[in-house]
């Protein structure tokens, strides 16, 4: 009487390497199915037509030519944090202080634009301010590299905690810099003589803004997969075990990656302040150097990739917000959808990477 | 006494992993109140056969009988209802709970949880045998004896009276490890049975009332303790001297080329790893490395390599017109420009030297990539390196696209093995080259190590296997506990003699 264990209902296994199409495919239909269950939930919740719910959500976002570009705008936001986030991520440095860096770099900008916006021609402020927020955010992601390397302390708390840091800083010198006296805002800096912002070309207040994220994917991209750094920092990444072995000194990695990722969230706050928002709050960055993480996993990393995964994230939630406001729901409703569609996206991973057995359905004779 | 049934009886166990063989059709019987010490070199399955025991795997043939009643085990559960319980040589504990916390975890006692009823229990348990560990302690405050006494408090507490250790002291003082002793001798007083899975010599003499020893995955035979020696032990162990016909040409123009004086090297909990190691390798020659594991290899290569702290001694580079420079200090990047390289394979293949998610092209580029000016990678000689040695070294891959995580072991290690000789080294390191390789790729390996030599490279090669460093290596240098016990002529050398000085300072059957 010799039992063998009796073969579990489901049992996992790792799949192979994934052919691409078969990827995509897999993808695709996570994304049907999410918009199935999505348009089901809709019709149970709401009594709404989901088909109509769903035009609804795409012409939140392209609706106009002005939604557009809005659209243009945020995506390039999300989009420069999530590359500024990346080489840090790629050499497993779990950069989580995207906030703090943001408005630490905010705060270098408007303080230029403030203090300096009288005295200085253009020519020259704009060079100026935009080094203060490079400065700035590489300084506010050099403090837990150097912690990190030096004494190998937990970066993800430490990044987390600078942001509340950024915060209260930028608190203090909202109330230091406010206008009127007694407001608690800063409101519009330089609003007559638009000194410190950044030009409008071609007519569009927000396609410089989009430019400059655009060339800095592609350089992000070249630097990343290309150059003796990007290789560097994969290693480290990896195997820090390797890295040492082949004579790569880690802490210095450490510390010129974290400096660079700062230094890109940094130029957000810059873009934020000379670009778009023209104005400094506490809630600059909304929640955008989390979201960015998301953004940076969603696409493992892959900085091209991540046009796609940032401009499907701000789709969404525009998307969500036009539902909501159209019919009357509550905003809850478009983030449920959201995190349906997210919560598919993100399973599918899964099934890329593991393939299913169920009990009895399995041919005998050892075949993976 | 012979009459006795066996607490546990293992008939006819086989286990194989993927084509290697970890054991063949062991019978293996325990006694209830014993110290049995399972004794066997690295790699001759005891672990294996032990953690089928304890239900971490399940047997791919065979059986296992608890008092004379055949059971099956399917996992540790299972083994601890039948009171087995194995402490193993990586703790499983949670740092930042108590010792107390760690032991009950995972126990689905009913009712609420009892803290300090458990606490008390386990001071008793402490009393009892003469553990010496607060259960209030956290786990990160605790030295690694302690963590080790949790360990088996945690198994006692659980109801196990039979305990597997699995070479409980090689983290351990000499000091602690007597303690543990007299802990397990308490325990066998108690009635407790005790398996203790250990490659020294001394600590089975010390311990143990039988000694079972294995070798390649199988059982080879057993003694009462006090009716053997350390001689009939290690011949046992290393069986008797199997020729493989590896060749082996003359050392060409032998000059030493790296020159070890009094190296010391301490782990990072204060364990003597290497102590006062002097030797010399030449160019030309290939100086093997033979020792039990753990006996301070790693420690060795990663010193010469600029790897590991070293707390005294020296390692000279001596170039051709005998100039010296020392590499201790140095750091990993100087020391390989100079021309000495690493190849050294970790227990996981992967840990150390190759980078798993990688391709072959990128592992290749590994050393190089900081040639040339330009701030961009060079792709192109590391792609036609990766086909060169794909070709050469008959690397079976899908592509060369492929992560090399993706490739069997063996092709993992002609991968890095081929890397390290493609730098045109003056000194080549390698541990552990041929480990889980098949026939042909292992003579393909010593004939690529032959050809190193004989344009002038000094090869040191750290080996598990006893009888290929007597055919390949010109001398041998014996590491006993850290300590050099001896070092032989590779031509003539005796087989017994050197298992002998493997096991005991300086070899020799004086000592009973």
């Amino acid at each position: 009487m010799h039992k063998k264990p009796k073969e579990p209902l489901i049992h996992m296994t790792k799949r192979d390497l994934v052919p691409v199409k078969n990827a995509i495919a897999i993808r695709a239909a996570a994304i049907l199915l999410a918009l199935v269950v999505c348009g089901v939930i809709t019709a149970l919740a709401t009594g709404l037509n989901p088909i109509e719910v769903y035009i609804t959500m795409f012409s939140g976002a392209f609706g106009t030519s002005r939604r557009i570009w809005i659209m243009g705008k945020e995506i390039a936001i999300l989009l420069c944090i999530s590359l500024a986030l990346t080489p840090a991520f790629r050499m497993r440095f779990w950069n989580l202080g995207g906030e703090g860096q943001i408005l630490i770099g905010a705060l270098g900008t408007a303080s230029c634009l403030i203090l300096l916006g009288d005295r200085l021609p253009n020519a020259v402020l704009i060079p100026v301010s935009l080094l203060a927020a490079v400065l700035c955010g590489a300084v506010w992601a050099l403090i837990p590299a150097v912690c990190k390397a030096r004494w190998n302390t937990n970066e993800t708390l430490f990044t987390l905690m600078m942001n509340y840091v950024a915060t209260q800083l930028v608190a203090y010198f909202v109330i230091v810099w406010e206008v009127p006296k007694g407001s608690g805002k800063i409101g519009i800096i330089n609003q007559n003589t638009e000194a410190g912002w950044l030009p409008v070309v071609f007519g569009n207040r927000y396609l410089l803004n989009i430019l400059i994220v655009a060339v800095l994917t592609i350089c992000m991209h070249i630097y990343l997969m290309y150059s003796k750094h990007g290789y560097e920092i994969t290693v480290v990444g990896e195997s820090e075990a390797t890295a040492r072995y082949i004579g790569i000194k880690v802490s210095r990695i450490i510390i010129r990656t974290l400096i660079l990722s700062g230094a890109v969230c940094g130029l957000t706050g810059y873009l934020l302040v000379a670009g778009s928002d023209h104005t400094l709050t506490t809630t600059l960055a909304g929640g955008q150097g989390f979201t960015a993480v998301l953004v940076a996993w969603l696409a493992k990393f892959n900085p091209l990739k991540m046009v796609f995964s940032s401009f499907l994230l701000i789709f969404l939630s525009r998307g969500a917000g036009e539902i909501s406001t159209i019919f009357g729901l509550n905003k809850s409703f478009g983030d449920i959808l959201t995190g349906i569609i997210l919560f598919f996206i993100i399973g599918s991973e899964f099934f890329i990477n593991y393939k299913l057995h169920f009990r009895g359905h399995e041919s005998k004779g050892g075949k993976r | 006494m012979a009459e006795r049934v066996p607490a546990v009886s293992l008939r006819g166990i086989t286990k194989t992993f993927g084509s290697t063989v970890a054991n063949k059709n062991v019978d293996l019987d325990i006694y209830r109140g014993e110290i049995l010490a399972l004794l066997g070199e690295n790699g001759s399955g005891k672990t294996t056969l032990l953690n089928m025991l304890s239900g971490i795997y399940y047997p791919d043939a065979g059986q296992i009988f608890i008092d004379g009643q055949e059971v099956t085990i399917r996992s540790p559960k299972e083994a601890f209802d039948y009171g087995i319980g194995m402490i193993h040589q990586h703790f499983k504990l949670v740092d930042v709970m108590t010792a107390t916390e760690n032991i009950i975890l995972g126990l689905k006692d009913k009712g609420k949880l009892d803290l300090k009823g458990a606490s008390a229990k386990i001071r008793e348990i402490c009393e009892k045998y003469g553990f010496q560990i607060d259960p209030d302690q956290k786990i990160y405050e605790m030295s690694v004896s302690q963590k080790q006494t949790v360990e088996i408090v945690k198994v006692l507490y659980r109801g196990a009276d039979i305990l597997i250790l699995d070479e409980p002291t090689a983290v351990l003082t000499p000091q602690e490890t007597d303690k543990l002793f007299a802990v397990l001798r308490n325990m066998r007083e108690a009635g407790k049975t005790v398996v203790i899975i250990t490659h020294k010599l001394h600590e089975v003499q010390d311990i143990s009332d039988r000694v079972v020893v294995f070798r390649k995955g199988e059982y080879i035979g057993q003694m009462i303790t006090k009716e053997t020696n350390p001689q009939k032990m290690t011949d046992m162990m290393v069986g008797h001297a199997v020729t493989l016909n590896i060749e082996r040409p003359d050392p060409v123009d032998p000059k030493p080329r790296i020159q070890i004086e009094g190296l010391t090297v301490r782990s990072e909990e204060g364990i003597v790893k290497l102590d006062d190691v002097s030797f010399t390798a030449n160019s030309g020659e290939i100086l093997g490395i033979a020792g039990i594991s753990g006996s301070g290899q790693k420690e060795l290569l990663e010193a010469v390599a600029g790897l590991q702290k070293v707390e005294a001694g020296h390692v000279y580079y001596v170039e051709d017109d005998g100039t010296k420079e020392e590499l201790i200090g140095k750091d990993p990047l100087e020391i390989q420009k100079m021309g000495v390289a690493l190849s050294f394979v970790p227990e996981d293949r992967l840990g150390m030297g190759l980078v798993g998610n990688m391709d072959l092209s990128d592992n290749m580029m590994l050393r190089s990539f900081r040639e040339g000016h330009s701030v961009f990678t060079d792709r192109k000689h590391p792609h036609d390196l990766a086909e060169h040695v794909r070709e050469e070294l008959e690397v079976n891959t899908p592509g060369l696209s492929t992560p090399v995580r993706r490739l069997s072991g063996g092709n993992v290690q002609k991968v890095l093995v081929g890397r390290e000789i493609a730098s045109a080294p003056k000194v080549l390191l390698t541990a552990y080259a041929v480990r889980g390789l098949d026939i042909n790729s292992s003579y393909m390996i010593y004939s690529l190590l032959n050809k190193q030599k004989q344009s002038g490279v000094a090869v040191i090669y750290v080996g598990e296997d006893l009888d290929v460093l007597l055919e390949l290596a010109d001398r041998i240098v014996v590491l006993c506990g850290g300590k050099v016990s001896g070092i032989v002529e590779g031509r003539g050398a005796d087989k017994n003699e050197v298992g002998l000085m493997m096991t005991k300072l300086g070899g020799g059957s004086d000592l009973a």
